[in-house]
């Protein structure tokens, strides 16, 4: 069996029944549902506090037909911020991590914005593929070129989600795996090294967080364009 | 729900041990723990520090099988 750096992200499985089914299920535990009482308790305070500036900051730019979207875009948003955030924690599994996940999730919102753009008005999101001032020569190619870009969205989604996360915690597997041996040959060496560790994981909490964000960021900018 | 050690036999012997039973108890044991640590006016870092290190416990018990190779590699 191979051992490589890149076990960490294989699905995890126990007799049989693979680990990402409670990794995608155990978010919900972290957001309590509201309780039969009049005052509320710290967290669902704090969570209710950070859920509307999220909202407010993903909707702000739409028109008003485009708050339809606020729901599964601010559940998306919390999905994704809570999955990335476990993922840095010992020994857990990060399901965006996997491609598969990033499709499922980037694939059908796209399509659905795309859909919604050509259905309600199918001219101005044909509008969309050709930038103003073209000079007329250029503008086979260049329809060709933005319909390119527009059918790539949902792989660009998924590839950045899934790279970023996963460049991340392999940078930070491969330099605590060389901390470990030199905190006894040359402790000085591995004091830089530990520091350097510190940083990395100050930079992958603030990478998952930002890539949470960027994702329902750009979808919320391809409904803009289309709703 | 106080049961003592001298009667766990004929606790155990009263409880439900179907599907709804056991989903009742899981309901249960879930809600109480939400009142205690959760739905608590000032609550602290306890009630969600539990459970991350119970999933972290449980993430570690699930990857067990691959971990323990970890143990006998010369390089890691």
């Amino acid at each position: 069996m191979n051992l490589s750096f890149f076990d960490q992200f294989s699905s995890p499985s126990l007799l049989g029944i693979p680990l990402i089914l409670i990794s995608m299920t155990f978010p919900a535990l972290l957001l309590p549902s509201m309780d039969n009482r009049w005052i509320t308790n710290r967290l669902s305070t704090l969570q209710l506090w950070f859920i509307n500036l999220v909202t407010k900051q993903l909707m702000s730019p739409l028109y008003k037909k485009g708050h339809k979207w606020a729901l599964i875009q601010t559940s998306l948003m919390f999905f994704l911020l809570l999955i990335n955030l476990l993922g840095l924690l010992p020994y857990t599994f990060t399901p965006t991590t996997q491609l598969s996940i990033n499709l499922a999730l980037a694939f059908p919102l796209w399509l659905a914005t795309l859909l919604t753009g050509l259905r309600n008005q199918p001219s101005a999101s044909l509008w969309h593929l050709l930038p103003e001032g073209t000079p007329t020569p250029r503008i086979p190619a260049l329809i060709l070129i933005e319909t390119t870009s527009l059918l790539i969205r949902p792989q660009a989604l998924r590839v950045r989600l899934s790279a970023n996360l996963t460049a991340g915690h392999l940078l930070i597997q491969l330099i605590s795996t060389a901390t470990m041996p030199l905190s006894t040959t040359m402790p000085a060496v591995s004091l830089l090294s530990l520091l350097l560790l510190f940083l990395l994981t100050i930079l992958q909490e603030a990478e998952a967080i930002i890539q949470a964000y960027v994702f329902v960021l750009l979808l919320s900018l391809y409904l803009q364009e289309n709703i | 729900m106080e049961v003592r050690l001298g009667e766990l036999h004929s606790w155990i012997s009263t409880c439900s041990f179907s599907p709804q039973g056991l989903l009742a108890a899981v309901q249960r044991a879930w809600g109480s723990y939400c009142a205690k640590y959760i739905h608590v006016k000032q609550g602290g870092p306890a009630g969600i520090s539990m459970l991350l290190a119970g999933y972290c416990l449980l993430s570690y018990g699930w990857n067990y099988q691959h971990l323990k190779q970890h143990r006998w590699r010369k390089y890691h």
